[in-house]
């Protein structure tokens, strides 16, 4: 299976009203190919999951500034200074997730878990809604799986069949995003032949990669 | 409005030092150590050499050492506020999922945070400002509930406006999880039976400390000078 795409082949699945999945924290192991990618589509109304929307002009602050995210689920977006302000003026609608939350609430789509139970958020307004279970005399929230329709991931170093290897902090969400969307597109700094990336440092097997396509630097 | 004893009036830098100096005698040797952004992160600058602590960083860093110099910064090394920072030897990096299971899973000896309001109860409100500011709680809910021990480091009012509480009236981001709170007038230790003020910076009165704060402190006998 030939992965390798341009961003405008990999993006040909991309429509309005989709969900999509962004991997990246404050913009570092985020793919801003891509993002520029789905700017250039002009694909709008989107329903955007990520840990937070970056700052005006990087990562996913760039879709904020084009107007084209109808939804937002993240667990901050205080360095945006955007997104607060068409939260307030009701042209966003901003679902806040505890990080640690967001984050297991997308690996358990990838794991195959129909939720999971955290203490998290007991006794705040994130309980609002949600079922809660007490176990051995501690109450937890019930929390459910967010699932996407695409993935857009980020990758130091990305081999043909999708294997990848993620740069110190750049790996944050992308391993996470990587198992939990119908499609799964990989932007890489670099591409390598199958076998470049030592087998013991494959991060993400290539397995839940869909595309590949090669990014900036 | 309280009127300081003369000449008490401290400069917000070292209002800043003296909180740090005084969070950073909290830790113990091998503790591993998550700061929050802001007045927390200068905590490990206070960090005595004679032991070894870990910081954490929620975006997936173990053994974050300090910022780093400009020109020196390095690509994809950052800590959770964006900031460039350096690495200490033995560090190690990982995926949000795992980053959360150290802080959820109770890995993480103590973690220090900023509040906008703190209560006798050990609740903390951190996160929003209902119709005002919603930055949102990034990691601060999984780490009040996780870390084994809560410090909150802050100024005592802001600017003049009390924040510690009989009860918080804005948004919690925990319920009844603060151990800790280090401001630099006090110490103060939350109980079962309330806030216990365990040191005082000697530049205050007692009555000066309760009258910057709604909930009643109490006084043990053994009331310590605050150790900066």
């Amino acid at each position: 299976m030939k992965k390798i795409k341009t961003i405008e082949e990999a993006l040909e699945c991309a429509k309005d009203n989709m969900s999509i999945m962004i991997g990246g924290f404050l913009g570092v192991g985020t793919p801003e190919a891509l993002i520029d990618g789905l700017i250039e589509k002009e694909v709008k109304n989107l329903t955007i999951i990520s840990n937070d929307t970056a700052f005006l002009n990087v990562g996913v602050g760039k879709l904020i500034e084009k107007k084209v995210v109808k939804k937002l689920l993240v667990s901050h977006i205080g360095t945006n200074p955007e997104t607060g302000r068409q939260m307030n003026s009701g042209e966003i609608e901003v679902e806040l997730i505890p990080q640690g939350t967001l984050a297991e609430r997308i690996r358990a789509v990838g794991a195959g878990l129909g939720g999971f139970l955290t203490h998290t958020g007991i006794g705040t307004l994130v309980e609002e809604g949600k079922q809660k279970i007490e176990i051995d005399a501690k109450e937890y929230i019930l929390e459910l799986p967010i699932k996407a329709d695409i993935a857009l991931v980020y990758g130091s170093k990305i081999d043909k069949k999708g294997n990848i290897y993620y740069d110190k902090a750049a790996r944050n969400f992308n391993p996470l995003m990587a198992s939990a969307a119908d499609i799964v597109i990989a932007e890489a700094e670099e591409i390598v032949e199958v076998g470049e990336i030592n087998l013991n440092d494959v991060m993400t097997p290539g397995i839940f990669i869909d595309a590949i396509v090669k990014g900036g630097k | 409005m309280l009127l300081l004893k003369e000449g008490n009036k401290l400069d917000s830098a070292y209002i800043k030092e003296i909180i740090s100096k005084r969070v950073a005698k909290e830790f113990k040797d091998g503790d591993v150590v998550n700061l929050g952004i802001g007045l927390p992160t200068m905590v490990a600058n206070y960090v005595s050499k004679d032991i070894d602590v870990v910081f954490q960083s929620e975006n997936g860093i173990i053994g974050i050492g300090p910022s780093a110099e400009k020109g020196q910064e390095v690509k994809n090394l950052v800590n959770a506020g964006g900031v460039p920072i350096t690495l200490m030897p033995g560090a190690a990096f990982f995926d949000s999922a795992d980053s959360f299971g150290i802080i959820r899973g109770g890995h993480v000896d103590a973690t220090v945070l900023g509040a906008l309001q703190v209560d006798e109860k050990g609740n903390l409100a951190n996160w929003m400002i209902p119709g005002k500011k919603v930055p949102g709680m990034g990691g601060a809910m999984d780490l009040v509930v996780g870390a084994k021990k809560v410090i909150v480091a802050m100024t005592h009012t802001a600017n003049g406006s009390i924040k510690i509480l009989k009860e918080c009236d804005l948004p919690l981001t925990a319920k009844e999880q603060v151990n800790l709170i280090v401001t630099e007038m006090a110490v103060m230790e939350v109980t079962k039976e309330g806030l216990v003020l365990k040191e005082i910076n000697p530049k205050y009165t007692i009555e000066q400390v309760q009258s910057l704060t709604e909930a009643k402190l109490t006084i043990p006998e053994e009331l310590e000078v605050m150790k900066i």
